[in-house]
């Protein structure tokens, strides 16, 4: 089949995904020489959900993300600097040092965070749209989570007051099959989450999220709608992520097998060999993006080296308005 | 001559008034008026738009409200009382007072949360609660706690007007008592304590709903000829260390009232603060008037018998002042 992008277009999301790609590995590199600290969670297998979703969706529009977000900040357009050194703890990160690789913030770009209390960000998309309904502004609030926190109330109370109130928010669900160790079938009782929703009067739809075109079309439907009608939609991305849940994760709970089989379906590989075959692509088109994607880590990495720590008298900033003390 | 519940009304009303951006949610907020008909009348005067009864789901709307707070808009959330914000403390604790600091300063959260606290109904372990200590203990919120009619009204305004999360208590008992409202007056800073009644030989500490007890217990100390000078706390968050340490030093003794459980509590965090910053003025130990450490039964003598009341009041300050 082939595909009915342009050239231009076909590069972008190649670029996009293939820039996470070797950033999360530059990450994890930096995570084992202790320049990176705490939790880091990988995307690494799920960067069509990011990228497809990201580019479908409109520059104005609202994201809310979880813990796994580098993918979607990178996309949105938070230098990779800025990420970095937030992951090292710079005061020139993109949350100042405060949130590290978790909590990736931007005002700028309506990038209302990296959340890592599980279901703990659905609730603030709510309010968010709420408020955009009130000031008639026609943006989307697109909040990302994950198949664990359809297990949460907040996901199910979510779902219920953004219906009732007839809220624009577009709720994605990128169901990579784990949450943490435990499988789908083991914590949810019905393993189709496209379900759930409409029985909140949310209209739900699944997609394949290996397949970068598909998340984009699908996304960039269901935002529409949501624009439109200005009532909530669910959208279910059905993914896999390659790598650990996170640094610390030792993987009991599946089998290497498992994973060598899924990734078979790697996003990246498949979007590639495709626009090659369609001849869409040239190889020396992609030795350039990844060119390209070596250079700006190599400048992003360099930035947080180069950044300066917080002064520890700074400590209690950003606790109120104004200092209590 | 005002109710604390009317004043509360009256201030929720100016603002709604005032300013476009302000919205206020709860659950039985319009329709019924109120769970403590705080609010009748609103639902008719702003609309559905702006006066917003919420499905049950505390976490949901506690959260939609720092979502919208973050979006532009004012919100004033009331949850019906605070043993059902417990259902709502992820949402205050991990996301309204981390957000500001979390995103470098990016993002700030002027949410109002209200709610009633407190026991006194008989209507037992599950309604009773007093947990302001429990949000008082969180940096990045604030915390204020009403003892006054025109308390109530005016700390509603200030908590709007901050930039802050700012989570209100209200003592269930306080809102039928009436009280002077002047609407006019320039208010004083909610974030101070306020001596209610000026006394030389003991500091009889308190907020919210022990305020009127410490007072009436203040009067009866009088008659024993103990001069008792009340602080009533105001803020829990920021706690006003200044005026307790200064009226200490001036009495030499302390008397600490407070409706949580005496583990854990503010008045343990008054006493420590005393301990550490007053300790040589402190002509006697230091004495707490707490709830016993039980679930609020629901039989009347022995609720009265778990909570902070007069004579407990009056027999602790006697104590701290004959020595004994
Ligand atoms: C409320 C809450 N409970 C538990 C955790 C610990 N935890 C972190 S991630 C996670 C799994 C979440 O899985 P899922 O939502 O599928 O997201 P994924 O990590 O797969 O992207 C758990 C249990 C948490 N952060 N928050
Ligand atoms: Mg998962």
């Amino acid at each position: 089949m082939t595909l009915d992008i342009s050239r231009d277009h076909a590069l972008e999301l190649l670029r996009d995904m293939i820039r996470i790609r070797r950033f999360e590995e530059k990450s994890a590199e930096l995570y084992s020489k202790q320049k990176i600290r705490g939790f880091l969670h990988l995307y690494i297998g799920e960067e069509a959900v990011g990228v497809g979703a990201m580019h479908a969706l409109r520059e104005d529009d609202n994201i809310v993300a979880t813990y796994r977000e580098h993918g979607q900040a990178l996309v949105r357009g938070i230098p990779a600097g800025e990420i970095m050194a937030e992951m090292y703890g710079k005061a020139n990160g993109c949350s100042g040092g405060r949130g590290g690789s978790m909590h990736l913030f931007s005002a700028k770009r309506r990038f209302y965070g990296g959340h890592a209390i599980v279901g703990g960000g659905l609730p603030i998309a709510v309010g968010l749209a709420l408020a955009d309904k009130m000031k008639g502004e026609p943006r989307v609030t697109a909040c990302f989570f994950g198949d664990g926190a359809t297990d949460e109330g907040e996901f199910h109370e979510s779902l219920n007051l953004a219906a009732l109130w007839k809220l624009p928010v577009l709720f994605l669900c990128e169901n990579n099959e784990y949450a943490m160790g435990t499988a789908l079938h083991r914590h949810v009782s019905d393993r189709d989450i496209a379900n759930n929703p409409p029985a909140y009067g949310v209209p739900a739809d699944s997609v394949n999220g290996m397949d970068v075109i598909a998340v984009e079309r699908a996304v960039h439907n269901e935002a529409e709608l949501v624009r439109e009608t200005s009532k909530p939609r669910f959208l279910e991305l059905k993914t896999y992520r390659f790598r650990a849940h996170s640094m610390y994760d030792a993987e009991l709970y599946r089998s290497k097998e498992e994973v060598e089989e899924r990734k078979k379906q790697d996003p990246i590989d498949v979007f590639q060999a495709r626009v090659l075959n369609d001849g869409m692509v040239t190889q020396t088109d992609i030795d350039a993006i990844e060119a390209d994607a070596a250079k700006e880590i190599a400048a992003a990495v360099d930035f947080a080296e180069q950044g300066e720590w917080e002064p520890v008298e700074d400590i209690t900033r950003h606790t109120y308005a104004r200092d209590l003390s | 001559m005002t109710t604390y519940r009317d004043a509360i009304r009256t201030a929720l009303q100016t603002l709604l008034r005032e300013d476009p951006r302000v919205f206020f949610m709860g659950e039985d907020v319009g329709r019924y008026g109120g769970p403590y008909a705080v609010s009748k009348g609103l639902l008719e005067e702003f609309g559905e738009d702006r006066v917003r009864d919420t499905p049950l789901c505390e976490s949901t709307f506690v959260g939609a409200g720092i979502g919208a707070a973050i979006g532009g808009m004012r919100p004033i959330v009331e949850v019906m009382t605070v043993n059902f914000s417990l259902l709502a403390l992820d949402q205050v604790v991990n996301n309204a007072a981390v957000m500001r600091h979390m995103s470098g300063g990016q993002f700030e959260v002027p949410l109002v949360v209200r709610m009633a606290t407190g026991g006194g109904k008989q209507i037992a372990a599950q309604h009773s609660h007093s947990l302001e200590n429990w949000y008082a203990h969180v940096p990045g919120i604030k915390v204020l706690a009403p003892a006054t009619v025109q308390d109530a009204h005016d700390m509603l305004i200030a908590a709007l007007e901050d930039p802050d999360p700012v989570v209100i208590f209200e003592h269930q008992m306080l809102y039928g008592v009436d009280g002077p409202l002047d609407t006019d007056a320039t208010p004083p800073s909610p974030w101070k304590a306020a001596i209610r009644r000026p006394g030389t030989d003991v500091t009889v500490i308190a907020y919210g709903g022990s305020v009127p007890k410490a007072l009436t217990a203040a009067e009866e100390l009088e008659k024993e000829g103990v001069s008792a000078e009340v602080i009533d706390l105001r803020s829990l968050r920021p706690l006003d260390r200044d005026a307790i340490i200064g009226s200490v030093s001036r009495t030499h003794r302390a008397v600490l009232i407070d409706e949580a459980w005496k583990t854990g509590s503010l008045a343990s965090e008054i006493s420590a603060i005393l301990a550490e910053d007053a300790f040589y003025e402190l002509d006697a130990p230091i004495a707490r008037v707490c709830t016993l450490e039980v679930p609020i039964p629901y039989a009347k003598h022995l609720e009265e018998a778990a909570i902070p009341q007069v004579d407990r009041i009056v027999e602790a300050a006697k104590r701290t002042v004959s020595g004994g």
